[in-house]
């Protein structure tokens, strides 16, 4: 008797048990669905917003004229995107041999207490808020351009240019580069290095010849990621740049880079025809670059990853 | 695999090198490239104690390698058998936390003493390590690539050494047309023998080998014990096993190792035959493994 | 062959001195921020709302800035976890391990996270427009949680993908649903989740590019969901355009507080991240 009404209880409470699984399972899902089609969403509302302007013009003509009037209908991208390209050209060129060799130094010679130091550091360089870079470059690089280095080799600068934003700019991808890199080098196995040094190789001569030719593929995604990173970088280059829309002519020049051009245009872009257009293929040229980039470099990394263990 | 031996010791310089021999396909344990002066070293330990993070792997340890002969160190797992074979060429300095009081003398020189310049000690002893590793280049270059981290440049010098290195391992018939490409793409067998090769070619007179046929198929580790016996004419070889069987196969010298401390040490007969410690016998019996 | 320790001193060097650069980097820039706020800071600063001619350099407080990061940060972090543990659930419990839809969903987020605040505050922007709707709070908040669920997620699924599987197996095998399981999960990934909001809030904090379409901008503290709201972010830039010295004055600490505040944060993350490893098998 007693046994047929605990079976009953069980098996309505699993009933009930079964429901909630599945109807949690399906509302996981939903939210995971919808924050995956964000992604999408982004993507398709950016390229419907700028339709209206690449109906009215070839995207040949927009991405390469420098011609950049938006009261006549001008909107040549060119500048923004050289802009773009240098500051951004700049920090990595700078900052990817410091990071390879502050990697290095962190995975290969330093004890302990030298990542104990640094990683923290490194966090902290990590976590500061843009304008506080921004703040910093105007504080101190801006005047060290303009008083100091600038002299040398031109006549004049406002020290607000193109290499101040690429300085300032480098730093802040500084600790993204170097924990990727500090990354990659720990997961290749210990019996490489000591396959390389058993044999009389010096430290430096196995990290050149076996752990930097066997992470190679991974540095290359690394920098591309903190390439598509630095691109989208936004406050802080606009704090420093100088804004001017021309082809910097030298470093010492100003630029204005794409996501300088959103941030200061936004509120007048209802203003002008073909205004808004004009800004939100800005914003979808920027999206579809980091989307490629990142695509590209999360794939190859997780190649590396699965081919490494 | 069928290699001729010479018992004529040869003093082969680099002047001397003939390309001819070498087609014949002919390996001498006993041809140096290196001009050095080929003297005999050994390595003696002396009150050797290991500790990893506060604890002590090693303790006390004091023994001496023989010359051409192939040693085993045996024992229990976590008795310190890697950690002392490690030892030997001073690679677990790379590990965190490692303190080490002692000496290793290679040739009556302190490894462990201050200043050593390790590298050059290093080349002498040559290393075999689990899982073979390759190095992320071509097979060609594996075998060249302590040649010329020891500034050998010549091309066609280079040429040779890697083709006698890798008839020494008995490879070279196997990959004589695909030496330009990866190292990585070759079985894992072949991959064991690359990295003897390529540890031969800088000429040590220890191989040191870390359960190095562990990770192989019977006929691969059967392949690589015969390369050691055929070794042992002229280089002194350290293998760590965990077989017994393959130590009663191959050693002619065996170290037993229990809890960081050489429990007994002798010619491979007299500790297999005739045990002094109760530990031995035990462990040889099967009592714990 | 004495060449190879002359490089190797050589390169050693160079390792050293790099390092050494990435400390002076930090050093020049906490110490350019504590000066320049410091000697700005006063209670009035923290307390008291801008009062009139606050921009021309008269009296006033940066209360509204502070209160607005506080109600973005709050909302948009509670709204941030509420959406992503259950995706975390979904992604480490309910789909099995290697399936190639969480990989894909993990590719999304890694992209999503990439993704420029700019082009988010552009976009959602856009949306707020055609929709009717003014830059306010409640658009604030909903830009920075978008902002910030794929590093909710993100770091949540890097923890909770080490689950073990034998953990579930012992949980299924005593008859639980995958559901139930979840109470098992959870005390597994706490402090991931921990850190996780830790970046999050920091991200959030410091982010000015998206709030600078969505939020806007005010001199008061918002009342409800459809008013503008001001951020640090924001006081630091809008006040450092400024040319006169006591408005920049105020940029400085401005910026003073969110770097204590990023401070305290990556140190209470160190501190959960050293607890946590020291109680990881």
């Amino acid at each position: 008797m007693r046994s047929a009404e605990t079976y009953e209880i069980s098996r309505k409470t699993s009933v009930v048990r079964l429901l909630k699984d599945k109807m949690a399972g399906s509302v996981m899902f939903a939210f995971t669905m919808i924050s995956v089609l964000l992604l999408i969403l982004i993507g398709f509302g950016l390229v419907i917003k700028s339709m209206p302007i690449l109906e009215e013009k070839s995207l040949w003509e927009l991405l390469c004229t420098s011609k950049w009037k938006p009261m006549r209908g001008d909107f040549g991208f060119l500048p923004f995107i050289m802009g773009t390209l240098w500051v951004t050209g700049i920090a990595i060129i700078w900052t990817l041999p410091v990071s390879l060799f502050t990697a290095v130094f962190l995975t290969e010679n330093s004890r302990s207490w030298v990542k104990k130091v640094v990683f923290p550091a490194l966090d902290i360089l990590a976590g500061l808020p843009s304008v506080v870079y921004g703040v910093w470059g105007i504080l101190v690089v801006v005047p060290w351009i303009s008083d100091r280095l600038a002299p040398h080799f031109v006549e004049y600068s406002t020290g607000y240019s193109t290499l101040t934003a690429g300085i300032v700019l480098g730093i802040m991808v500084l600790p993204l580069l170097i924990s990727l890199f500090v990354e990659l080098f720990s997961s290749v196995p210990q019996e490489f290095r000591d396959a390389s040094l058993s044999l009389g190789a010096t430290r430096w001569q196995t990290t050149k010849y076996v752990l930097l030719k066997k992470t190679f593929p991974g540095i290359v995604a690394s920098v591309t990621l903190a390439i598509s990173r630095a691109m989208g970088e936004t406050i802080a280059v606009l704090m420093v740049c100088g804004n001017i829309v021309q082809l910097p002519a030298s470093l010492f020049d100003g630029c204005y880079p794409l996501p300088a051009l959103l941030a200061n245009n936004y509120g007048e872009m209802l203003s002008l025809p073909l205004y808004e257009s004009a800004l939100m293929l800005a914003a979808l040229i920027l999206f579809v670059v980091v989307f490629v980039f990142n695509i590209g470099s999360r794939l190859l990394l997780r190649k590396i990853e699965r081919s490494l263990t | 695999m069928n290699i001729p031996f010479l018992s004529k010791k040869l003093k082969w310089t680099a002047a001397e090198w003939n390309e001819t021999e070498l087609k014949k396909g002919f390996f001498r344990p006993n041809q140096k490239f290196c001009t050095e002066e080929s003297s005999r070293s050994n390595i003696r330990v002396e009150h050797l104690n290991v500790s990893i993070q506060g604890n002590r792997i090693l303790k006390d340890v004091s023994t001496e390698i023989p010359d051409r002969k192939i040693t085993c160190i045996i024992g229990p797992s976590g008795c310190g058998k890697s950690t002392l074979l490690k030892s030997l060429n001073r690679l677990q300095e790379h590990t965190e936390g490692v303190e080490v009081t002692g000496k290793v003398l290679v040739d009556e020189e302190d490894l462990y003493a201050p200043g050593v310049e390790i590298t050059h000690i290093r080349r002498k002893i040559g290393l075999l390590s689990q899982r073979p590793c390759p190095l992320p280049m071509s097979i060609y270059d594996n075998v060249a690539y302590g040649c010329r981290i020891h500034g050998l440049r010549n091309r066609k010098k280079l040429n040779l050494v890697v083709r006698h290195y890798l008839q020494a391992v008995g490879l070279w018939e196997e990959v004589k047309d695909r030496l330009h490409s990866p190292a990585g793409r070759m079985s894992i067998g072949q991959q064991q023998r690359l990295c003897l090769a390529r540890g031969l070619a800088v000429e040590p007179q220890f191989i040191l080998a870390d359960e190095a046929t562990s990770a192989l198929d019977p006929i691969s580790s059967r392949t690589i014990e015969d390369l050691f016996l055929k070794l042992k004419e002229e280089y002194a070889i350290v293998l760590v096993t965990h077989t017994l069987r393959q130590a009663l196969r191959i050693a002619d010298y065996v170290i037993f190792m229990y809890m960081g401390e050489i429990i007994e040490a002798g010619p491979a007969e007299q500790i297999f035959k005739n045990p002094q410690q109760e530990l031995t016998q035990k462990y040889l019996q099967g009592v714990f493994s | 062959m004495k060449l190879k320790f002359i490089e190797e001193k050589l390169m050693k060097g160079v390792m050293l001195l790099t390092t050494l650069l990435v400390f002076l980097f930090v050093g020049s820039i906490l110490y350019t921020i504590v000066r320049n706020g410091w000697a700005a800071m006063s209670w009035e600063m923290i307390s008291s709302l801008p009062g009139g001619g606050f921009y021309i350099g008269k009296e006033g407080g940066l209360l509204n800035a502070i209160v607005g990061s506080l109600y973005i940060v709050g909302a948009s972090t509670v709204l941030g976890l509420a959406v992503s543990i259950p995706v975390v659930f979904y992604l480490n419990v309910y789909l099995k391990k290697n399936s190639k839809r969480a990989a894909w969903a993990r590719l999304a987020y890694d992209v999503l996270f990439g993704i420029p605040s700019i082009v988010y505050g552009a976009f959602a922007f856009t949306i707020m427009i055609s929709l009717g709707l003014k830059t306010s709070l409640g658009g604030g908040i909903i830009v920075i949680t978008l902002l910030i669920i794929p590093i909710f997620i993100r770091t949540m699924d890097e923890i909770a993908r080490e689950l073990p599987q034998d953990m579930l197996n012992a949980s299924y095998s005593l008859g639980s649903t995958r559901f139930e399981t979840i109470k098992v999960v959870i005390r597994q990934i706490a402090p991931g989740i921990a850190t996780a909001t830790l970046l999050s809030i920091g991200r959030a904090i410091g982010d000015a590019a998206a709030v600078l379409f969505t939020a806007g901008y005010t001199d008061s503290i918002p009342t409800s969901l459809g008013q503008p709201a001001a951020t640090l972010p924001l006081a630091v830039f809008f006040q450092l355009s400024s040319p006169i010295p006591e408005v920049q004055e105020r940029a400085y600490a401005a910026a003073l507080m969110l770097t204590v505040i990023v401070l305290v944060l990556s140190l209470l993350g160190r501190i959960i991240t050293n607890r946590f490893s020291k109680n990881k098998i």
